[in-house]
């Protein structure tokens, strides 16, 4: 029973990247009809702006400490944070080890733009074009976008970890009644789970609840007629681009204390949150949410050494054979419409 | 009873797959693409291949490798200051190229890919005439080329490749490698752990699921067993996994008070990043403190997993806080013309780069059998890590390995590990015909 609840645990986490990721590539596909490959370069890029935030609160400026020697031998240099000249060494180092969750304020605008500059500048001039078409000019899009970041911050990985008041994990096991360290969790999975749910919630609600939201279901469901009735659907669709652009770099950002941000991370999560969105069914956002923890939650178990001993193997396929199994049961996926990408 | 008759167009047909069978020939397979060798230097210059990832996940690593070996190239030449060759212990050098001949050199990109690692060092021999291969960052990279250069008759000097395999089962008259290996570093670390962990712990491998990862947990599960430590489970994690927590979750309940992580690069990092943050390390299992154990270390990587690397164990071929005249020449070197300390992989680049030129050197040829030769059971010294031998058998070096552990209090970026034991080469020696394998005969291409 612990070993299953533990594995619940761990999926949800994982499925909550998977729905975030999976819910920015519905609402694209949903609004604009565009199949976009680089949505995971979208994630990538959110994980480096908490990268780039960090760094910017760390800009130090150089002390010479003669007492203690480089490794040429050479008086050492030591980097002093200017964030310690302003507001001393106690309070800047409280802002650098914040760095993550203020990066989400960083991340929003500029992952907005990014967002809405993508679309205006390169995507919507493939709207008529086959769906080949846009797979082929986003993958590359995507491609473009690893590299610049490669470029820039290298190929290694960069620890971003998460403020030291969200170090440790909390140990369910006890809590539950199961013997101690049985079931133990990160605090910080824990609060990517809460985070997630928060986006996803807002999203919804968004779409649901305002005047904005309801004019973009509708324009999903009938564009020609929201565009006959005088609304500039367009722009509203432009709107949900960077909406989604800033859903998957919210989840980037919060993701980097999980694995250090490297520049292939976007592409690790792609070709999955591709299956989710399959499988939950093209065009719907419900469909997505759900199909991106449950994937998660079957991949953990798969990841299980009584499970592997079993079936050597099934944790690098059990993704895709769900996929085969409820797309030949349910063609449309989980919670898929008639007539999405069926004509 | 059959007949043939030869038309026009049957004459047109066959020429020209033959011309194209021609075109398509390597260039050192045909007659003239040698003299007695393949890619022998005519001019005053030679040239060399410098096959290192310059994309992909390893391409830091492949970038401090290319340092290297531009610097080995200015120090043949006579550039700089030297470095190594001053300290090393064969005189055979003068800092005036290779046998009088100016080294050049060309590059490829691995992209640590067998395939592509493949197609450029034959893309360097064909089409840039290089009459040596080096570098990589992968044994798969490393078997891929080695196997390619002993076929095309052209020395393969290994860069980074810690399997047992490349010098074992695998091995190849053409290939040899400076770099530890597997085996090795169980050795070196099953004392060290011993003396700080006991003799009784029960261990969990997660093991990258490819040769390396194999090879690795063999040789760590080898050493620790025989001091008393019981293997409790052995789980294989894809290479391409991201995050570990559903393979490091169980690894409480499995009542392991040791974690094994059999990664490297980006599956190292993840995996103890993820290890850290479920608290692992922070658990009292079976009454004592739980561990975590990474057998290859690699001082890039570690950066990568910032302040989780911190008082774990692994071992590592050299690092460039050791005090010898060789290391202290090298990183006096390589900081001064770079602006920071070199790495493992780039120490071993640079010493496979000057023991090329120097067995080419002592051999008086550019010949592969005679470099093969000058190298095979050479001793050396003052490149590093004390006294080595190339061993003749296996084309293995055997040379002191590093135990290290994750610095606590680091004083720069760079100040990531610190040395806790120089394990004598001794120690890490092993009959070589433990890994079976048959080094052939050396192929001069010709």
């Amino acid at each position: 029973m612990d070993a299953i609840l533990l594995q619940i645990l761990n999926g949800l986490d994982k499925g909550s990247a998977y729905a975030l990721i999976a819910l920015g590539l519905t609402l694209i596909f949903g609004t604009l009809g565009v199949v976009n490959f680089a949505h995971g370069a979208l994630f990538m890029i959110g994980a480096f702006c908490a990268v780039t935030l960090s760094r910017i609160l760390t800009l130090s400026h150089q002390v010479v400490d003669e007492t203690r020697k480089d490794f040429l031998g050479n008086p050492l240099q030591v980097d002093v944070p200017y964030v310690y000249d302003w507001f001393g060494e106690a309070g800047g180092s409280a802002i650098i080890d914040w760095a993550v969750p203020l990066s989400i304020l960083f991340a929003i605008p500029i992952m907005l733009l990014i967002g809405i500059i993508m679309e205006r500048g390169l995507i919507r001039h493939f709207y008529k074009r086959p769906h080949a078409d846009q797979i082929l000019v986003t993958f590359g899009l995507a491609i473009v976008l690893q590299e610049v970041i490669k470029y820039y911050y290298g190929a290694n990985p960069i620890p971003t970890p998460a403020p030291a008041a969200f170090t440790g994990s909390f140990d369910f096991g006890a809590a539950l009644g199961f013997d101690p360290n049985t079931i133990i969790y990160p605090y910080w999975r824990i609060i990517y789970f809460a985070f997630a749910a928060l986006i996803i919630g807002a999203v919804f609600a968004f779409l649901q609840f305002t005047t904005y939201g309801m004019v973009v279901r509708a324009g999903m469901a009938d564009r020609e007629t929201v565009q006959l009735l005088g609304i500039d659907i367009d722009k509203r669709f432009t709107m949900m681009f960077g909406i989604a652009a800033a859903v998957a770099g919210l989840a980037g950002v919060m993701y980097t204390p999980i694995n250090s941000p490297n520049y292939h991370m976007g592409m690790d999560f792609l070709v999955l949150s591709f299956v989710v969105v399959v499988v939950g069914g093209m065009g719907s956002l419900p469909g997505a949410v759900l199909a991106g923890f449950l994937l998660g939650i079957l991949e953990s178990f798969a990841s299980m050494k009584e499970v592997l001993e079993l079936l050597p193997g099934i944790n690098q396929i059990i993704i895709y054979l769900v996929a085969i199994i409820i797309l030949l049961t349910r063609p449309r996926g989980l919670m898929g419409r008639k007539g999405v990408m069926e004509e | 009873m059959s007949s043939s008759k030869l038309t026009r167009r049957g004459l047109i047909k066959t020429s020209a797959i033959a011309a194209g069978a021609g075109l398509a020939l390597p260039t050192y397979l045909r007659a003239d693409g040698h003299s007695g060798f393949t890619n022998a230097p005519t001019g005053d210059t030679v040239t060399l291949g410098f096959n290192v990832p310059q994309s992909g996940p390893y391409a830091e690593e492949g970038a401090d490798e290319l340092r290297a070996y531009e610097l080995a190239v200015e120090h043949l030449n006579g550039g700089g200051d030297g470095g190594m060759m001053n300290t090393f212990s064969s005189k055979a050098l003068q800092g005036n190229g290779i046998m009088g001949k100016k080294v050049e050199y060309v590059t490829g990109d691995t992209q640590t890919k067998s395939d592509a690692a493949r197609a450029s060092a034959k893309s360097m021999i064909e089409k840039d005439g290089a009459v040596m291969i080096t570098g990589g960052s992968s044994s798969g990279v490393a078997v891929a080329v080695q196997a390619l250069c002993q076929e095309a008759g052209v020395i393969f000097m290994a860069g980074l490749t810690h399997s047992n395999d490349t010098t074992g089962k695998d091995k190849k008259a053409n290939g040899f490698r400076h770099f530890f290996n597997s085996y090795m570093s169980g050795a070196a670390l099953a004392p060290i752990l011993s003396a700080n962990y006991g003799n009784d712990r029960k261990a969990y491998h997660l093991t990258a699921d490819y040769n390396w990862g194999y090879t690795t947990e063999e040789a760590v599960r080898t050493s620790t067993e025989a001091l008393g430590w019981e293997t409790v489970a052995a789980v294989k994690t894809p290479l391409t996994q991201t995050d570990f927590s559903s393979y490091i979750a169980p690894v409480l309940q499995s009542g392991a008070d040791v974690l094994v992580l059999n990664h490297y690069g980006g599956n190292m990092v993840n995996s103890l990043t993820n290890a850290v943050q479920f608290g692992l390390r922070d658990k009292q299992v079976n009454g004592k403190n739980f561990e975590i154990i990474v057998p290859l270390y690699s001082r890039l990587m570690a950066k990568g997993a910032g302040a989780n690397v911190k008082g774990i164990f692994g071992s590592t071929n050299w690092h460039w806080s050791l005090q010898d005249e060789g290391s202290k020449a090298f990183v006096k070197s390589f900081g001064t013309k770079y602006g920071f300390p070199p790495s493992q992989a780039a120490h071993t680049c640079y010493v496979q780069a000057l023991l090329y030129a120097d067995a080419v050197e002592r051999g008086g040829s550019f010949n592969p059998c005679a470099v093969g030769e000058a190298l095979k059971d050479f001793q050396f010294d003052g490149m590093g890590n004390g006294p080595t031998l190339y061993r003749g058998e296996d084309h293995q070096c055997f040379k002191d390995v590093l135990v290290v552990k994750g610095k606590e209090n680091p004083e720069s970026e760079f100040d990531l590990l610190e040395i806790v034991e120089v394990t004598p080469a001794a120690q890490v020696t092993y009959d070589a015909s433990i890994f079976g394998g048959d080094l052939g005969e050396c192929n001069p291409g010709a």
